[in-house]
């Protein structure tokens, strides 16, 4: 599975493996909105360390969710973004959307 | 000009292919010896030009898409990405950021990513004949 979920406290996790593109998108939002939906958590995770390569398919995963928390009043945190999908993330200007946890170093 | 070298690649719009249009590119290119930066930024548009012709050139059905590299002389590579779908009636609209007409999942951010992330990007379409894409991107060596 190309997502793993984890919930605690109100914080959802959602650990996302392999390259995003429009394909494999669809499978993870359903996979997220499915657990999102009945958890309803105040903070959704997603977790970009296993993701090695993301087109602006990625960036429709990230706003989508956004809407979907947005629904409860929850918010949205990015982590574990290699400089390739940083690059992504800061031309589409998801900073003013979404938290965005830097990788140390 | 004459390409040194060049390499042709079709497949079916099926969206699972996506991945090998993208990685089929990025395999000719490695000649290159590319940054990884740098061959990543031409994946990225390569995705974005797939995508596209997958989603909106061929919406109603399935087709052929057609992919085309070629290098010339000082690390210049010339992708072009090739469908006979429906074709964009207005291409300036269809480049203009944010501008989608596929849904609310899709940020309507493919043009402006190819724009980014090449040297040029230039579109050719005619309604009901399909859409040709061509990115043009120059490749410095690894230092």
């Amino acid at each position: 599975m190309n997502v793993q979920l984890s919930y605690k406290e109100g914080v959802l996790t959602a650990r996302l493996f392999g390259e995003i593109d429009h394909h494999s998108a669809k499978e993870m939002r359903e996979a997220i909105d499915d657990t999102a939906q009945k958890l309803k958590p105040y903070c959704l995770r997603l977790d970009f360390t296993g993701v090695p390569f993301m087109d602006s398919s990625g960036i429709g995963l990230i706003l989508g969710r956004v809407r979907l928390c947005g629904f409860w009043r929850g918010h949205v945190v990015l982590c574990g973004l290699s400089p390739n999908l940083a690059k992504m993330v800061d031309l589409a200007g998801i900073a003013g959307v979404a938290a965005i946890e830097r990788r140390a170093g | 000009m004459k390409a040194l070298n060049q390499a042709q690649v079709c497949f079916s719009s099926n969206s699972v292919n996506e991945g090998f249009g993208r990685a089929a590119v990025a395999a000719f290119l490695s000649q290159l010896d590319p940054t990884v930066a740098d061959l990543t930024d031409m994946k990225t548009a390569v995705s974005e030009a797939v995508t596209n012709a997958i989603v909106h050139g061929y919406k109603d059905r399935m087709g052929t898409v057609y992919i085309t590299v070629k290098l010339f002389e000082n690390g210049k590579a010339v992708v072009r990405v090739r469908d006979k779908g429906c074709g964009i009636p207005d291409i300036e609209k269809a480049m203009e950021p944010l501008f989608t007409t596929g849904g609310e999942e899709r940020a309507g951010l493919g043009f402006a990513v190819m724009q980014s992330f090449c040297d040029s990007v230039r579109v050719t379409s005619a309604v009901g004949r399909g859409t040709s894409v061509t990115l043009t991107k120059h490749f410095g060596r690894k230092g």
